[in-house]
């Protein structure tokens, strides 16, 4: 297993001490199988303990190590030493204000997340004594979106949350265009305020950055456009509807 | 200990500086102040129509003066060879064509589109009698 001195640039905050972020310097031993995880985790352990950074499974399944690796937004256990440069900079993510180094503070769109209702909305009661029949058509049609983890490089891509947080955002809006698709659903109208509202899905200018960064390709651009055209088509039916009454 | 979260400053005249992504963006979006030009030229050649074939053939010779021909070279490459290649690119995420369990390949939706694209332009040309 060869060796490689890597020279990681990461970005410290101290709420305590530091009025602003600064950047520190760390020369890491890299193997060539390690993510930018692992040299992250080496540090932890052998170079500086005051570093603060989330992780947890190291398989692109929690969705909690995103951050800006040479100012792109990507998951840290899925950025591999191997394909980048002997220096590389880490910051926390983009577009979130930092709790403290490479932490994020995410409760902004954990609150947004609960408007989105991710759940299965029935206004008729279930069927009695067997679970819900879905074809693999009916699944298909959302199964794409079901794959976000919630890792929030979307948001960090997306240049409408950089400049208005009010905003939505891609993972919220992908995550109700899922359940408004799936056809065990009957809650869409209750989650029509994502379409309608001024921060919603109208919000969005189409950059496409969302899609481009997103570890799991979920492609929150293709939803959020999708939700656009379906909120099209309701408003033309109340207005065609009201025109006939 | 006490919370305080620092906010990244966000530039709003230069955010899009920041890397080739927003910047393809934003040329793309650009491609509307070329809308609003040529919007310009129809109403002005519109003008010119309905003022006689004296001042319609005035209009017409000045779109030949080299100022103008530029203007309408850039006008096809930029705008209507960039933004429909930018957009055609982007259309399969809006259209989410599903066949059974199968989704419509990418591939199939840009490739109609510009084929739709082709006949439209063929029935103007024939409509203005270049074909």
């Amino acid at each position: 297993m060869s060796i490689r001195q890597m020279e990681l640039e990461v970005m410290r905050y101290d709420p305590e001490q530091d009025q602003t972020p600064r950047f520190q310097s760390y020369s890491v031993p890299c193997q060539d199988d390690w993510a930018i995880l692992d040299a992250l985790n080496y540090v932890k352990e052998n170079i500086d303990t005051t570093l603060a950074y989330r992780w947890s499974c190291h398989m692109m399944v929690c969705g909690s190590c995103g951050m800006m690796i040479n100012g792109e937004p990507s998951l840290t256990c899925k950025t591999f030493i191997r394909d980048l440069p002997d220096h590389v900079r880490i910051e926390p993510l983009a577009n979130f204000p930092i709790e403290r180094d490479l932490v994020v503070v995410l409760d902004d769109v954990m609150e947004k997340l609960r408007m989105a209702k991710p759940f299965i909305i029935r206004k008729d009661p279930p069927p009695e004594d067997q679970e819900f029949i879905q074809s693999r058509a009916a699944l298909y049609k959302f199964k794409q979106y079901t794959m976000c983890v919630n890792c929030m490089c979307c948001y960090a891509a997306c240049p409408q949350y950089a400049l208005d947080s009010s905003f939505i955002g891609p993972a919220v809006l992908t995550l109700a265009h899922r359940y408004n698709i799936d056809s065990r659903d009957q809650g869409k109208s209750e989650r029509l305020n994502l379409l309608a509202d001024h921060d919603g899905v109208w919000e969005c200018s189409f950059v496409g950055a969302c899609s481009e960064v997103c570890p799991k390709s979920v492609d929150p651009a293709a939803a959020v456009q999708q939700m656009k055209i379906d909120g099209a088509k309701e408003w033309w039916k109340q207005k065609l509807g009201g025109a006939k009454s | 200990m006490s919370r305080q979260p620092y906010i990244r400053p966000v530039s709003k005249t230069t955010w899009y500086m920041r890397n080739g992504r927003y910047k393809r963006y934003m040329l793309r979006e650009v491609t509307c102040l070329l809308v609003g030009l040529y919007s310009f030229l129809a109403i002005w050649g519109l003008a010119a129509l309905a003022a006689g074939p004296e001042r319609w053939g005035a209009f017409l010779k000045a779109q030949q003066l080299p100022g103008m021909f530029g203007f309408h070279l850039v006008m096809l490459i930029y705008f209507l060879v960039y933004m429909t290649f930018d957009w055609f690119k982007l259309a399969p995420k809006a259209m989410a064509v599903q066949l059974g369990e199968k989704k419509l390949p990418d591939q199939v939706i840009i490739i109609a589109h510009y084929a739709v694209w082709a006949v439209v332009s063929l029935f103007v040309f024939w409509l203005a009698g270049v074909i």
